[in-house]
């Protein structure tokens, strides 16, 4: 018998919640389908999570949220094989609600987020895999094929929010330029320790926590590296480019052996104890890479639908998964009340993302992926931060200080960096990030 | 053995491995035509799989080991032969289980 719902949600991430969490609120019909035992099961990200995108859904969501720490400290590392340079942001106020950054794991936070669908209304049905798209009429989407027994589920609306490797936008025809270079490989290991020693040795008290993002340990593929501090475990981790990954002869799990034994990072992570290896890809191409997201019956939202922002500076997925989430429900429940669910019908999806930070984030650093991922940023940029950094602080006597004028010539040339392409950048970024 | 930097990578690579819950399906959900591995140059998957699950054969192939899949999809992405890989996910409730990803 075929079951049939106002809206069916594929996939219970953090957009696919989001999504059924908003569609149940407005009183509709909801399935919320989860290909793993149970929500999270297969879902890896690098460990921090921006919930303030709960406001509104879930007003007071600190009270609730399965947090591992509250981030206190951001850190940037530029490095070289044998220095580095490290910017680190300290704000108390992170450390209070509404807070801001937050570690999490996603076998904790996806439940949460699940159950928060499921006391609105959604149905959750877990070990249930879409394995294709039901049409009717024109083509139109009308449900999902599950891999149950006549696991058949009509809808008037399917939002797809089945991840990364979508394999529901790709069977609508969403993607029509899927190119490898628009993703990125995370590979991390969860290392544990006691929540003293992590208190101790990263200089944390009560649920404090700490951020390390990291460029030039990728042994020179694309990337970069990142270090989060769980409560009793610490994350650490690399993010490459697929293709360099492809075409080098470094192995993930060799990458992330070249981030831990940094010697910036190495004493900090000495004597952990391995608890689980994982890897996931990431949506990494922006906003000039992005998949249609709508047709006649269908959204897509979250990693499926490309909004994953890879900015250097910013690195965040899982607030543009809730968002987007969000603004699916709450397009299908408009198209629904009117009647009509074709694309036309769904169109109130793209205005939401182009008019909230979804999709006004992307925009603004659209720029910001070729920008980070450059060999100059990879390699020659991270060379001539450490070197006169390090020619700054090291100290000649008898000669004296050299100043900055000739650090910077020196350690331009010594790192290749042309006036222009300098220059270039200098634009770019203030463009991307100013 | 003392000396750490001495130990085999595929025994430290098996302890990785050894940290994350597989589920495993009775089926496999990646299919691997290695008739068409043989005419590959690259073996880009040999390289890319965080999972090392693809391992060449002397004839030139590639065997490849489903029951430890992250389901990730890095092979599908990195493999430029058309055909030589079959891909979906497993029957649902099974395959890779994080825990603290």
């Amino acid at each position: 018998m075929t079951q049939s719902f106002d809206v069916v949600v594929v996939g219970a991430g953090p957009a696919g919640s989001a999504a059924a969490l908003a569609a149940a609120r407005g009183g509709r019909t909801v399935c919320l389908l989860e290909r793993g035992p149970f929500p999270g099961a297969k879902n890896m990200y690098g460990g921090v999570t921006y919930p303030s995108v709960l406001n509104e859904l879930l007003p007071g969501w600190w009270e609730e949220l399965p947090v591992q720490r509250w981030i206190t400290r951001r850190s940037t590392m530029m490095a070289t094989s044998s220095s580095s340079v490290t910017v680190a942001v300290q704000a108390d106020d992170w450390a209070v609600p509404p807070y801001n950054g937050a570690t999490t794991l996603r076998s904790e936070l996806d439940p949460w987020l699940a159950a928060q669908a499921v006391a609105a209304g959604a149905v959750l049905v877990t070990s249930t895999t879409a394995t294709a798209l039901l049409r009717g009429e024109g083509g139109r989407v009308r449900g999902v094929r599950t891999d149950r027994p006549d696991g058949d589920i009509e809808a008037r609306v399917v939002i797809a929010c089945d991840g990364v490797n979508s394999f529901l936008a790709k069977e609508a025809g969403l993607y029509p330029h899927f190119s490898p270079a628009h993703f990125t490989l995370g590979a991390k290991e969860v290392l544990g320790f006691s929540r003293e020693e992590i208190d101790r040795r990263f200089g944390l008290v009560d649920r404090q926590g700490v951020d390390i993002e990291m460029i030039g340990v990728t042994q020179g593929l694309p990337g970069g590296g990142f270090l989060y501090t769980n409560l009793e475990s610490v994350a650490v981790g690399v993010v490459v480019g697929v293709e360099a990954l492809a075409a080098a002869a470094i192995r993930p799990e060799a990458l992330i052996d070249g981030v831990k034994s940094h010697p910036a990072v190495a004493p900090l992570l000495r004597g952990g104890e391995l608890l689980e290896y994982s890897a996931h890809l990431i949506p990494e191409g922006g906003y000039d890479a992005m998949p249609a997201r709508t047709s006649d019956g269908l959204l897509v939202a979250g990693d499926a639908g490309g909004l994953c922002l890879a900015a250097g500076l910013f690195l965040e997925g899982v607030n543009f998964a809730i968002g987007s989430g969000q603004a699916a429900g709450e397009a299908a429940l408009e198209a629904i009340a009117r009647g009509d669910t074709s694309a036309r019908g769904l169109a109130g999806y793209e205005r939401r993302l182009r008019d909230s930070f979804v999709l006004a984030d992307h925009k603004k650093m659209r720029r910001a992926p070729g920008l980070i991922l450059s060999e100059r940023m990879q390699q020659r940029y991270p060379s001539l931060v450490c070197g006169i950094a390090q020619d700054l602080f090291t100290v000649t006597n008898p000669a004296p200080k050299p100043g900055l004028t000739r650090l910077l010539r020196t350690h331009r040339r010594r790192a290749k960096v042309g006036y222009a392409e300098l220059a270039r950048d200098a634009v770019t970024t203030w463009r991307t990030f100013g | 053995m003392s000396n750490p930097d001495e130990r085999l990578p595929d025994r430290s690579f098996d302890d990785r491995m050894a940290t994350v819950e597989f589920r495993v399906a009775d089926t496999a959900h990646i299919v691997v035509d290695s008739d068409v591995c043989r005419s590959c140059t690259t073996k880009a998957c040999v390289i890319a799989c965080p999972a090392n699950l693809f391992v060449p054969t002397a004839e030139g192939g590639v065997l490849f080991n489903y029951e430890e899949c992250f389901e990730c999809g890095t092979c599908y992405l990195v493999c430029n032969h058309e055909g030589a890989l079959r891909w979906s996910y497993p029957v649902g409730g099974h395959g890779v289980v994080f825990r603290r990803a």
